[in-house]
């Protein structure tokens, strides 16, 4: 029977001998994770249900990460129940602050996920592990207290949707745009319940970063999982692994329950508008946008090469007066190297904020928190009412590129205007 | 088990964001969430509902972010049930897995904000009372009706460890 790469990595993690869309199952999980929101529920559910210990405390990750440094005292007694919890059960992949990053790009940093896995996350976005060939799905929080117990969690097989991307991409067109751009088409239940594959040249060219910033929003068209067919790339971006690891490629004639095919040779910078993330305009419709606050990290957009490009057009500029700019490397890895190649200096010296890891503007949590009336750009994946604050605030959502030009000018700005 | 309450009608997408901002998810308590229920779009919410009245929304409830905290804040605020076109699938799994009785129903769009409805789980079938008319709907397939039965997924979990035992 012919089976897409989703398909094969759910069969590899069962007990059977072929599954098809539809079926219920119970996959073997190579990893399941948890945050400082998510995980507090997961330990109270897994206390009160008298299991004593976790099935494997390697394949346990916790990250305190969207309140942290905790931002107030309740958000620390939610971050100290995931130390405490990491403690008594003896669970090393416990990231403090300090080596703590965004999950979601810690994860694929640090190699704990590699391709093949089967992996669940009590966090939306851990769909971004896809970029990597594996099988990466966001759960609640009883799902993560029941993996704590057995390692399992039950599903059901989803349909795939094929996306395939041709075409030569312009300047400042990246990973965030070719999302922005599907989402748009599809909207934000165009792949409700399904894996969407991501293919075709044009991924090939991709790096890394790119990758993963379009498997993280995936979920933002209701996908269950954002898969890419591992290549060179991606053999180069987990060397040396330090585990094994099995790489799956979709039949020739898998069945997909549809195919997109996009030119994207026309395409220009990608910006979602409030407040949906399927509200998808391109920048150059957006002239007269004025903007108060710009945000770049975050686990779509907080890696270097995302805090290279938007160096790259701050250097040696200063940002609108009036205007804050909020820089938030995702890793403390990140951080270093971007202090050691001077991307903190230029983003300081054009005026902005250079911030330690953390997931707080993103989710409205901390550090950037929008009132009444204001207009945010930010890298981020979601422009929901209030979710950076007021329910009166503005989001928009762009790449690193279109942020940082828009941060000097004040309003949104393709790149290539300056 | 039947459910009889008095309908909030909502649109498409609803958000987990909407059910439940982030500056709340300090808390487990779903009494205590259930105070903030879908605020930022409906402040008044939370003071026009009475114990078992019933959510009717449109397509894709629940997207966006995974925490758990927003199908506990519905329960806390006194929502006995959600009705929508459809649901956003973590958003479907953590109300499976915490029980909180929902249905998928394309008739969902027919309802009408202070209906009176009255739902059979069990059977799938909506009676809007209001309107004098009745909506089927399809049921759960087996496995999921287990997990429901159990009334969760950790208790399912206990009666598996009981059974091996």
């Amino acid at each position: 029977m012919p089976y897409t790469i989703a398909e094969k990595i759910l069969l590899a993690h069962t007990d059977k001998k072929e599954i098809r869309p539809g079926q219920f199952i119970e996959v073997k999980l190579d990893l399941a994770l948890g945050n400082d929101i998510t995980a507090p529920i997961a330990i109270e559910e897994f206390r009160k249900s008298g299991f004593k210990k976790v099935f494997d405390k390697k394949r346990i990750v916790l990250v305190p990460d969207h309140f942290a440094p905790a931002k107030d005292q309740r958000s620390a007694n939610q971050c100290r129940i995931l130390a405490d919890f990491a403690k008594e059960q003896g669970i090393k992949n416990y990231f403090e602050v300090g080596r703590m990053g965004i999950e979601h790009a810690l994860l694929p940093e640090q190699k704990l996920v590699l391709p093949g896995d089967m992996v669940i996350g009590a966090d939306s976005h851990t769909c971004t592990y896809g970029a990597l060939g594996c099988y990466a799905t966001g759960v609640g929080s009883t799902d993560l207290a029941r993996a704590f117990i057995d390692g399992k969690c039950w599903l059901k097989v989803p349909t795939t949707v094929k996306f395939i991307y041709k075409g030569k991409l312009n300047k400042w067109v990246g990973g965030k745009d070719l999302i922005l751009f599907t989402i748009g088409d599809i909207g934000v239940d165009g792949a409700l319940y399904k894996v969407m594959e991501f293919s075709g040249p044009v991924i090939r060219g991709l790096c890394m970063d790119d990758r993963l910033a379009m498997s993280n929003m995936a979920i933002e068209a209701g996908g269950r999982a954002g898969i890419i067919e591992p290549d060179a790339v991606t053999l180069e971006y987990i060397r040396p692994a330090p585990r094994k690891y099995k790489i799956y490629n979709s039949d020739k004639d898998a069945v997909y329950e549809k195919i997109y095919e996009y030119d994207l040779s026309k395409l220009e910078p990608q910006v979602a508008c409030p407040h949906l993330p399927s509200n998808v305009k391109p920048v150059s419709a957006l002239k007269k946008v004025g903007i108060g606050q710009v945000v770049i990290g975050s686990c779509t957009n907080g890696r270097i090469s995302d805090l290279r490009i938007a160096a790259r057009i701050l250097k040696g500029k200063k940002i609108k007066p009036g205007l804050r700019l909020i820089v938030f490397p995702a890793t403390q890895k990140i951080y270093l190297q971007a202090v050691k190649e001077g991307l903190a200096e230029i983003f300081v010296k054009a005026g902005g904020i250079f911030s330690t890891p953390t997931c707080g503007p993103c989710l409205g949590g901390h550090m950037g928190i929008l009132t009444e009336g204001e207009v945010c750009l930010a890298t981020t994946n979601r422009n929901f009412i209030g979710r950076m604050g007021s329910p009166g605030s503005f989001v928009y959502l762009a790449n690193p590129a279109v942020a940082a030009a828009s941060a000097i000018t004040g309003k949104i700005t393709h790149p290539a205007a300056l | 088990m039947v459910i009889k309450g008095k309908v909030h009608k909502l649109g498409d997408d609803i958000n987990t964001d909407d059910i439940i901002a982030a500056k709340y998810l300090v808390s487990t308590d779903a009494k205590e969430l259930g105070r903030y229920c879908l605020e930022s779009i409906k402040p008044d919410f939370v003071s026009t509902v009475n114990p078992g009245d019933i959510i009717v929304a449109g397509r894709n409830f629940g997207c966006g972010s995974s925490r758990e905290h927003a199908p506990l804040a519905i329960k806390g605020s006194g929502i006995s049930a959600v009705i929508a076109g459809s649901f956003a699938a973590i958003f479907f799994r953590n109300a499976i897995n915490i029980g909180l009785p929902f249905l998928e129903s394309e008739d969902a769009d027919k309802i009408t904000n202070g209906d009176i409805l009255e739902i059979d789980l069990s059977s799938g079938i909506i009676k809007n009372l209001t309107q004098a008319k009745t909506y089927k709907t399809q049921a759960f397939p087996e496995f999921l009706q287990d997990i429901v039965k159990q009334g969760g997924l950790m208790n399912w979990m206990k009666r598996r460890k009981e059974r091996v035992k």
